[in-house]
């Protein structure tokens, strides 16, 4: 539910920050509980501010080809240098500077994604489900259908035709994948419209814009974030499926998924070409899932109650072990 | 089975279960104990929270995760249903020996089987009949409970029945393997009034032509009254009165029962208003070192707050209150 | 129930006309077919005469009615790159496709869903957590990434199993356990949350007061009831599997099934059997949908199909 409305700007704006404050203290406390959330976090953070900081951070241009120093393995075999750490690949480019700039291609993609998947998705749903009758009808026909469509089969012959680049990866799999938003955001849309605050609203003549985005969008954040980075995850999965097939970035530009692409080659006497840029997909999309099961545990108190009974009932029974012990011991001794 | 003949079919002695949840321990049941003799009835009372359901389920072993056991002890037919062979015991007892029923049978069955499935299956796992025997007798169980065209009923799925009819097939379903306890939870508190006194009206009738024991939990003292042989009074956790229906309901000792007879409309009294009573019953995450009932109590002295009291009366009447020792010493 | 069919049957109609206009609009209108097919040094005259074989001489209406006729007879042409029948190309990969996801899911709903319940039955124990964490590193995984691992450890460090390829039965192993692995991931974590949901519901209790053995409380009356959504991700995984998420694995292993001909017919541009291929996919899904619909209705009673 909304806070009741505040009537001074200053009040509203004392009351607001307090409340966001507020609100960080207590996610920072229940991240410290939660081990593989913290995890999660540190690592999305890590992750990015190396993309943000890549050409700092890395130590070669990933671009730069180096004939003479091709194939070189990381810096823990004979042959390895500490100018290419984690080696180098068939053109003689370094691993560890294509895997930070990687990162850059997977976030932005993803972040992309997510905003205009998300996006067009709840405007959609906040269409259907507010406006309702013939336009809701008429979207909801929409996704039932674009749902039931071979998406990647159709992603794969639009990138083919068009050609493939960025702004094609992102658009492809933004369109093949806010129906998702749409559903939930209808949904949620229909609930909140019984509430009795909306109601007022629309009795004191606020107009549909207004109340769409002022009353009702504010409640659907939370479902909206988990969503959102969950699906997130499912992008940076798809960018790089679709730049290993060919389909998606193209060099020079880097990807992980290209990387593993062209590594693929030579896997036999090369691993860390492979194995380098896929662990570098795997731990990013793990710390976003990992922050995702968190963010879905918080925020939904039915589950934390029986988290906490677990926990509890998991330290009895360890009690009542050592009690028990005791109790045996001198029957032992 | 070897039963000596003095041991009651049921006793329940200090049963302590506790309940571990985020804002602490929620202490359901703080030493209860009661018996339930062959073929008699037993009413336990009291407001929702007091620990009632949690005592019976214990009986049963349905106290799951994150409730625990951790205290007392269960005796059915004189042996212990708490000891490490007792758990294998309750596991054979319960559904052939021990039935229950379920306060809301809009959610006690099972939604994606037919009735005719969830009966006989009780009879094929407890008696070992065949799928046609079990059909057969699971057809006369029906008729029992008053159930027409079983036939029919029987390809039937929960959701095509009315709520009351579903509180009948539950009967069914305890009846089954002719139990010589049956625990009804609340049976009738999800019903609509008319099919409320239908039930209890079965539940009785079944109950003399059985000559089953009942354990029937409820708060509707009227019930308790008109069926049960012995009342129980439950406060927070703890039995504050037991003993024979009648003269608990002609006088009651405790000041929590008093409440709650005087509490309760009556047809042959005219009464302006209802009374009920002050206050409300205490936390269980941390309930009061003394009598619980304290706080709420119009007659309580210096000695309530610090103990908890249990006085025998006589009769195998028992009454935890100070009060009433002072009743019974003048 | 007539109804129930009419209308799936309409929908699943406008599905697959509907991915059809959109690779009719795509290969004809965005791009030049007989540019893209033909060789660059070709002559004007060859070219004029492909145009005519394929009909693209004429206005764009006419052409599309053609296409929709040609769909309804399932006769799109010659392959431009193989030189036959796109539909007999189509019949010949698909079961390779059908094969490979049936025996992918297959396994991951074998283990899921012994693994998903055990994991329900003591949530946040021992067994619990290392599921979830399992699941999560599972489902975190890319698959390609996950098959070239498979291929160097077993194929090329072991060499106990054949790296690409079809034939004999153990060169679906590998393709199958890479294709149900992040099935068997999104699965476990969802047998295991419906499950701890059913656990706690009322029918539960009475089943376990019935006296009825745990195996049975658990193993039928719980997971009938946690039944519904399980059904739906299966039959999602093998909807999204012939709707193309099959290439990938296809691609890495060389499976020739209906993903790798889809890739191999985009990069030789072969619009016909580009076509085919879609086409196929989307009477595929549509058949399961339908499909499913049903089996949630045997599933749980309480459902209406309308």
């Amino acid at each position: 539910m909304t806070p009741p409305r505040t009537d001074t700007l200053e009040q509203a704006l004392a009351e607001n920050r307090f409340e966001w404050w507020d609100s960080v203290c207590e996610l920072g406390r229940e991240l410290k509980r939660d081990k593989p959330g913290l995890i999660g976090v540190i690592l999305i953070t890590c992750l990015v501010l190396m993309a943000v900081f890549a050409p700092y951070i890395a130590p070669h241009d990933p671009a730069a080809q180096d004939l003479t120093a091709r194939l070189a393995p990381p810096v823990w075999y004979d042959k390895g240098t500490w100018d290419h750490m984690l080696g180098t690949d068939h053109l003689g480019r370094d691993v560890l500077s294509r895997a930070i700039h990687g990162a850059r291609v997977s976030l932005w993609v993803g972040a992309a994604v997510v905003l205009c998947a998300g996006g067009f998705g709840v405007v959609m749903g906040l269409m259907a489900g507010y406006l309702g009758g013939r336009t809701d009808a008429f979207i909801m026909r929409w996704i039932d259908t674009q749902v039931a469509f071979p998406g990647l089969l159709l992603a794969l012959i639009i990138l083919a035709v068009i050609g493939p680049s960025l702004t094609t990866v992102v658009v492809v799999l933004a369109l093949n994948g806010w129906m998702v938003y749409g559903r939930m955001t209808r949904s949620a849309v229909l609930s909140i419209r019984q509430s009795p605050y909306v109601e007022a609203a629309e009795v004191v003549g606020c107009r549909w814009p207004r109340i769409l985005f002022r009353h009702i969008l504010p409640n659907l954040t939370s479902p909206l974030l988990t969503l959102g980075i969950l699906e997130f995850a499912r992008i940076v999965l798809a960018e790089a499926a679709l730049s290993f097939l060919g389909l998606g970035i193209q060099p020079p530009a880097t990807s992980w998924g290209l990387d593993v692409a062209m590594g693929k080659n030579y896997m036999f006497m090369a691993w860390w070409l492979v194995t380098i840029p896929g662990c570098a997909i795997a731990v990013t999309v793990l710390a976003i899932n990992l922050v995702a099961s968190w963010l879905r545990l918080i925020s939904d108190p039915q589950e934390r109650e029986k988290q906490f009974a677990r926990h509890m009932a998991k330290g009895m029974r360890k009690n009542m072990q050592a009690e028990n012990d005791k109790e045996r011991q001198p029957e032992t001794s | 089975m070897n039963t000596s003949p003095k041991a009651p079919l049921l006793e329940v002695r200090d049963l302590v279960v506790n309940f571990y949840t985020r804002g602490g321990v929620v202490q359901a049941s703080r030493g209860v104990s009661f018996q339930v003799d062959y073929g008699q009835t037993l009413g336990i009372v009291g407001e929702s929270g007091s620990g009632k359901s949690v005592a019976v389920q214990a009986v049963m072993g349905l106290i799951f995760n994150p409730g625990r056991i951790e205290g007392g002890d269960i005796f059915f037919k004189g042996r212990s249903l708490l000891d490490p062979a007792g758990k294998k015991r309750v596991r054979q007892v319960r559904g052939k020996e021990i039935a229950m029923i379920f306060q809301d049978p809009m959610t006690s069955l099972n939604p994606v089987f037919t009735i005719g499935t969830q009966i006989t299956e009780v009879l094929r796992h407890h008696l070992g009949m065949t799928k046609d025997q079990a059909k057969k007798r699971a057809m006369d169980l029906l008729d029992m409970v008053d159930i027409n065209a079983p036939e029919k009923r029987l390809k039937q799925y929960p959701h095509e029945m009315s709520g009351g009819m579903r509180q009948r097939v539950m009967i069914a379903m305890a009846l089954a393997c002719e139990p010589q306890l049956i625990i009804a939870d609340e049976p009738t508190t999800a019903l609509d009034v008319t099919i409320q006194a239908q039930i209890l009206e079965l539940l009785t009738d079944l109950q003399q032509r059985l000559n089953v024991s009942v354990i029937l939990i409820t708060h509707d003292l009227g019930v308790v009254a008109q069926l049960c042989h012995r009342v129980a009074v439950m406060y927070a956790g703890r039995i504050v009165e037991v003993g024979d229906a009648d003269p608990v309901f002609a006088a009651p000792v405790h000041p929590y029962t008093r409440g709650l007879i005087r509490a309760t409309p009556r047809l042959d009294a005219v009464t302006d208003r209802m009374v009920s009573i002050d206050g409300v019953p205490p936390d269980l995450i941390s309930p009061p070192k003394g009598c619980a009932f304290f706080p709420r109590c119009d007659q309580a002295g210096k000695a309530c707050s610090r103990m908890q009291a249990l006085i025998a009366l006589g009769d195998d009447r028992h009454v935890s209150c100070w009060c009433a020792a002072k009743e019974v010493t003048r | 129930m007539g109804r129930f069919i009419y209308r799936r049957l309409i929908h699943g109609l406008i599905v697959i006309l509907g991915v059809t206009v959109i690779v009719f609009v795509v290969t004809r209108m965005v791009g030049d077919p007989v540019q893209v097919m033909l060789p660059l040094e070709s002559t004007p005259e060859q070219r004029a005469a492909f145009e005519k074989k394929l009909g693209l001489d004429r206005p764009i209406p006419i052409q599309f009615m053609e296409f929709m006729g040609n769909m309804a007879r399932l006769d799109f042409g010659d392959s431009l790159w193989q030189k036959r029948p796109a539909m007999e190309i189509v019949f010949e990969k698909l079961p390779m496709t059908i094969l490979l996801t049936v025996v992918g899911i297959g396994f991951a709903c074998v283990l899921a869903i012994p693994l998903g319940i055990i994991a329900a039955l003591r949530p946040g124990g021992m067994v619990d957590r290392v599921t979830v964490f399992g699941s999560l590193l599972g489902l975190s995984v890319p698959q390609f990434w996950l098959g070239l691992l498979f291929i160097v450890v077993f194929a090329v460090q072991f060499k106990i199993l054949p790296t690409s390829g079809a034939g004999t039965p153990s060169h679906i192993l590998l393709p199958a356990l890479t294709m149900g692995l992040p099935t068997l991931a999104r699965l476990v974590m969802l047998v295991r949350s419906s499950m701890i949901d059913e656990l706690n519901r009322q029918y539960v209790k009475t089943s376990f007061a019935k006296g009825l053995p745990f195996v049975r409380v658990v193993g039928l009356h719980a997971l009938r009831n946690a039944g519904l959504p399980i059904m739906t991700l299966v039959g999602w995984e093998v909807i999204r599997s012939l709707a193309g998420y099959s290439v990938v694995v296809e691609t890495v292993f060389a499976w020739p099934g209906i993903g790798l001909t889809a890739i191999q017919a985009i990069e030789r541009e072969d619009l016909i059997l580009i076509q085919a291929i879609v086409f196929t996919a989307a009477v595929c899904v549509v058949v399961i949908n339908i499909a499913m619909d049903f089996i949630y209705k045997l599933i749980d009673p309480r459902l209406k199909l309308t």
